[in-house]
């Protein structure tokens, strides 16, 4: 059995509901799908139990009315196990700096681009846009274009 | 006298004295005692990750290529390689050797630069002036391989571009060795030259707790004792084939950095001599469809500065739906402000140089720039517009002589 195998084997035997929703897609890659109410269960036995104790990114992902968010962990040994949960937009998502201090430049850049909101995000300067960025507009939903040069601000 | 508990707050960029990227500090001081440090970055933000979704995956091979100066083979292999796994591509054996002996020619250029940079902020020029006379080298061979200095234009969906011919091997391997000559050198240096280790050691401390917590990668980690890196640990191309050692320190300082990325590149041009020899015949592409599946990948990439990771998300037409890059810098700036801390504000150029920064990357992703705005200017031009710019500002330049200056 490989790593991913075996990551795979523990996660449906802790939680038997996320049978189906995780795959080895490859001997170092772990996918799981995981509702938004059980991510935070499901998060913390990766990190603490299965040791995944590298956050390497959070990806966004506007999928209409919900907003996707993927965490891709990684562990010691080359395994990546990426968490995806999905959150309806103007509902918010509970911050990981609790667990990954580093991690909540990822969550602002999801905030900035995608208009995430996200509960218990420590107050900070924003990241990446300009700080006279127009309010409301989050370059990474799929319905943003550029503005016309002139245009006035909303 | 000073007043020792007050606290003064010193703003340095975005433009900032030491580096040559835009980033800015807001540095709280107690004398001259760094108490904490914000930083705000994005000031290099340019769409990148939306520009990748409104072009087919050919065109963003070139656009993700573009990321950085210096790691643009990282970045080009890491998205063709999510693209790859998609999309089920076998990539040919002789195509990944390719690929990795570019990477690593460029794990060269990047830490030459380093060096340079590292030397240059702690007053000791020379070193600067050695290490990028040395790296020229290595920019003409790539130069001689790829047709570029940067920007390779090497890979491509399914494979790579060009191929490495037989005549072009003595070349390599003569770099190789005058560069594994000079790298000696800069070690012999680094371990006898006491201005050196002194101006180095015990600033811009990271423990390895602090570098795992805060997700700290490449040489910043390993020199916590941080023993990851991906071409070992989750290998791609071929590094599976190649025989290295990761180079670890425990000095946990400015002092290590330098010293495991002096390592790194020994092994690297072992590397480099592995790759040359054990070189398979055979094809350097597979066909690659235009129209990539629906489906989703994660590559990773050990970067000269650290773990570079991109995101694709494929739906089954020729542009990726997604495409997401966190490239290494935005990891490590995590770490600084924790290395800055109870430090000297003398100490913070090299201290941020240490990670090896690359802003450029960091931020990658907005066109702000309309069609009316771009414009074509000549030699000529520019040297008037120069002029002109700054005799709007009372200096006049026009007396000095420059290249196609007409009124020489």
């Amino acid at each position: 059995m490989s790593g991913a195998e075996a990551v795979v084997a523990k996660l449906v035997a802790k939680f038997p509901s996320l049978t189906g929703r995780v795959n080895a897609q490859r001997a170092t890659r772990v996918w799981v799908e995981v509702d938004r109410q059980a991510f935070a269960g499901v998060f913390h036995f990766l990190v603490k139990d299965l040791e995944f104790s590298n956050l390497c990114m959070i990806t966004g992902l506007d999928e209409g009315a919900d907003l996707g968010f993927i965490y891709h962990l990684a562990r010691n040994g080359g395994l990546m196990a990426n968490v995806k949960t999905r959150c309806p937009k103007g509902e918010s998502m509970q911050t990981i700096t609790p667990t990954f201090p580093g991690g909540g430049i990822y969550e602002r850049e999801l905030t900035d681009l995608f208009g995430a909101r996200i509960a218990g995000l420590p107050e900070g300067r924003r990241y990446p846009l300009p700080d006279n960025w127009p309010k409301g507009e989050h370059p990474l939903l799929k319905d943003w274009k550029p503005r016309e040069k002139g245009a006035q601000d909303a | 006298m000073p007043d020792k508990e007050r606290i003064v707050r010193v703003p340095i960029g975005p433009q900032h004295p030491a580096l040559k990227e835009p980033e800015s500090f807001m540095v709280d001081l107690q004398g001259e005692k760094i108490s904490a440090v914000t930083l705000r970055l994005g000031y290099n933000h340019r769409g990148i990750e939306k520009g990748c979704e409104e072009r087919t995956y050919v065109q963003d091979v070139y656009l993700v290529e573009r990321v950085c100066g210096i790691c643009s083979q990282s970045h080009s292999t890491a998205f063709v390689q999510a693209v790859e796994e998609i999309a089920g591509l076998e990539l040919p054996r002789r195509a990944a050797y390719i690929r990795t002996l570019i990477a690593e020619l460029e794990r060269v250029h990047s830490h030459l630069l380093w060096l340079g940079v590292a030397g240059h902020e702690i007053g000791f020029d020379t070193l600067l002036m050695y290490t990028w006379r040395d790296r020229e080298l290595v920019m003409d061979l790539l130069a001689e391989l790829t047709g570029n200095r940067v920007h390779y234009g090497l890979n491509t969906v399914g494979g790579v571009r060009r191929d490495i011919s037989p005549e072009q091997i003595p070349s390599i391997l003569k770099v190789v060795d005058a560069l594994e000559e000079r790298t000696k050198y800069y070690i012999e240096l680094a371990m006898t030259e006491e201005t050196l280790a002194q101006r180095l050691s015990g600033i811009g401390k990271l423990s390895k707790e602090d570098a795992v917590l805060l997700g700290a990668v490449g040489p910043t980690a390993r020199a916590s004792g941080v023993d990851r890196d991906t071409r070992r640990d989750d290998p791609y191309a071929a590094y599976g084939e190649l025989q290295f050692q990761v180079v670890t320190d425990d000095r946990c300082d400015v002092f290590g950095r330098t010293v495991v990325r002096l390592g790194e590149l020994m092994q690297t041009y072992s590397m480099i001599r592995q790759l040359v020899k054990q070189m398979p015949d055979g094809p350097i592409t597979v066909k690659a469809p235009l129209r990539i599946p629906a489906g989703e990948a994660v590559s990773r990439y050990e970067a000269p500065r650290g773990e570079d990771v991109h995101y694709v998300k494929a739906n089954g037409t020729d542009k990726p739906e997604r495409v997401k890059i966190r490239a290494p810098t935005l990891a490590n700036t995590q770490s600084v402000a924790k290395m800055l801390e109870d430090g000297y504000l003398a100490d913070l150029p090299i201290v941020v140089a240490a990670i090896d920064p690359c802003f450029s990357c960091t931020d990658r992703m907005i066109a702000v720039k309309t069609p009316e705005d771009a414009r074509t200017m000549g030699w000529e031009e520019l040297v008037q517009y120069g002029v002109r710019w700054y005799r709007e500002r009372s200096v006049d330049v026009s007396k000095i002589k420059m290249r196609g200056d007409s009124a020489a």
